[in-house]
């Protein structure tokens, strides 16, 4: 089975989902990242779900996994490139992803990961 | 009513959820529906998908291009013989969780689509039909 | 329609002088609400010929059939036109009527003396016109379906326009009621200028919209957080003292949406949030 690719890009890690992911490689994104992140002592995650054309509950609990199992390892975790007829959906879903930050862009969820970061040094204590 | 065109499709691995997805979607472009409903169709129907999959042990898809009048609409049905829902009600609200997770995936389903309907009893199966007009 | 009709021999013989007492009778008819006479003139030459060729086959008042599709397909062409420029039914109409009156006089001059010959071919002439005449009107009921299906949407997309304020900085002015499928199409064309533009900050006003329903409401609400969701926050103006209650009254829970008073004070937040501040230009009072 194929994985999802994940990049080291200095003290983050960079996933991008192109493809459309049934359930055991969703799982095996989740075990993989949360490796590298270990391996890495990464401090932050950015998924680029720009070429995700539909996103059901399962992928957004894997996404909300993803975060909270981040954030037990001290890493941010921030979602960028979401469309808007998926935005959509995952709001009648009832799905409100807690604890993921999100951006337009792959450049802007950089500079958030460098901001949330930023704020946790100078409070001692990880951003919210 | 009529039913333009109708087939049927086995869900019984996270493949064939993936396949039922990307089938509806084709449907529902040829269909001309917008991208928002093509969106909230393929959605519900991914849930439903897995459903059938992961706590119906397996069933099948049965998508119909339906005509009414002026509207086109597509109709999937959902279907499998396991072990039923003994709490319906229970189930469509957000958040359930029967400790097999159902979770959002009814509630959802039902929000997503114009019309939606659950028939299910247990020990003999459940069938879940959702349309979807343009 | 038993007896040999002598239609199609006029038609074709008398063409010329046909098309000039149509027009003419056109002008008595409608007056000043006549076409261009060039125009008129193209139309009325062709819809003879396909008139006189098409009746040849025998079939003079079978206007359904297949062999008149190129007399409908003209009839049809020309009846939109008018449509779209305004022209009402009837008048329309009354260009295919006007047909009547050349036909019946050429008909007296060669088959007048036999009157039941005439009374034959005035009833054939007087059926096929009217199927003609009535043609147009359907063409143009249908043109003007299409016409009115497309300023419906206009008017949606004008009624939902979103203005780039600043670089970053969208602003959506609600005007009107707000009905459920009005705020769908507005939630996606919000959602699909903040993806185009890159905003970060999307102000709804709703200063000009008069009441607010739970539903409504909710729509917003659902906006705002698929706005979130893709990285942009959204701060809701204009809120009038008696949609704040109503809001209040319906138990609607605005969560920790930013809400302003009026347009300029959410474009003041937004500005702040990107880290932008006016001021004056130096050498300004």
């Amino acid at each position: 089975m194929e994985r999802i690719p994940i990049l080291k890009m200095g003290n983050y890690l960079l996933v991008s989902i192109q493809v459309d992911m049934h359930d055991q490689l969703a799982l095996a994104l989740q075990d993989d990242l949360t490796e590298r992140i270990v391996q890495h002592r990464a401090h932050g995650v950015l998924i680029d779900i720009s070429a995700l054309e539909i996103v059901d509950s399962f992928i957004g609990r894997m996404i909300g996994n993803i975060a909270a199992m981040a954030r037990v390892l001290d890493a941010q975790t921030v979602v960028v490139g979401m469309r808007p007829a998926v935005a959509i959906t995952l709001v009648e879903l009832g799905l409100s992803l807690p604890g993921v930050h999100t951006a337009l862009t792959v450049e802007r969820g950089m500079t958030r990961l460098q901001e949330l970061l930023e704020a946790e040094s100078l409070n001692g204590r990880p951003a919210s | 009513m009529a039913v333009q065109r109708a087939e049927a499709f086995p869900l019984h691995t996270s493949d064939d959820v993936v396949r039922v997805r990307q089938i509806v979607r084709g449907w529902s472009v040829e269909l001309g529906f917008s991208l928002i409903d093509q969106t909230k169709v393929v959605t519900a129907a991914s849930e439903l998908a897995r459903n059938t999959v992961t706590y119906g042990g397996g069933g099948t898809a049965r998508l119909e291009a339906l005509q009414d009048g002026g509207r086109r609409g597509l109709r999937v049905v959902f279907e499998d013989k396991g072990p039923g829902i003994a709490d319906i009600e229970r189930a469509l609200q957000d958040g359930f969780t029967s400790g097999h997770g159902l979770g959002l995936g009814l509630g959802g389903a039902r929000r997503l689509s114009s019309e939606f309907a659950i028939e299910s009893r247990v020990g003999e199966g459940t069938r879940v039909t959702i349309v979807r007009w343009r | 329609m038993a007896a040999k009709t002598r239609l199609p021999e006029i038609l074709q013989h008398h063409q010329a002088s046909l098309v000039t007492d149509w027009l003419k009778r056109q002008r008595e008819v409608l007056g000043h609400r006549a076409g261009n006479e060039r125009e008129d003139r193209e139309l009325a030459e062709r819809l003879l010929k396909a008139l006189g060729e098409v009746t040849r086959g025998g079939a003079v008042t079978d206007t359904d059939q297949g062999e008149w599709a190129g007399v409908r397909e003209l009839l049809g062409d020309f009846s939109r036109e008018r449509a779209r420029q305004g022209y009402s039914p009837a008048e329309t109409a009354m260009f295919v009527f006007s047909l009547k009156q050349p036909l019946f006089d050429r008909f007296r001059q060669e088959v007048g003396k036999d009157s039941d010959a005439l009374a034959s071919e005035l009833w054939t002439t007087t059926l096929l016109v009217d199927r003609l005449g009535l043609y147009t009107t359907e063409s143009y009921q249908k043109a003007r379906e299409e016409v009115i299906a497309r300023q419906q949407q206009e008017l949606l997309e004008l009624s939902t326009p979103v203005v780039q304020l600043w670089d970053g900085v969208l602003a959506l002015p609600l005007i009107g009621t707000l009905d459920s499928d009005r705020t769908q199409v507005v939630m996606e064309s919000l959602l699909q200028r903040i993806v185009e533009t890159g905003a970060m900050i999307a102000i709804i006003d709703i200063t000009g919209v008069p009441t607010v329903d739970t539903l409504v409401a909710q729509h917003l609400l659902k906006t705002v957080s698929a706005a979130r969701l893709m990285g942009a926050d959204c701060i809701i103006s204009g809120i009038r003292p008696q949609i704040a209650q109503t809001i209040v009254h319906l138990g609607v829970d605005l969560g920790d949406v930013i809400t302003k008073a009026t347009l300029a004070g959410a474009l003041a937040v937004a500005l702040g949030r990107l880290g932008l501040a006016v001021c004056r230009a130096p050498g300004k009072a």
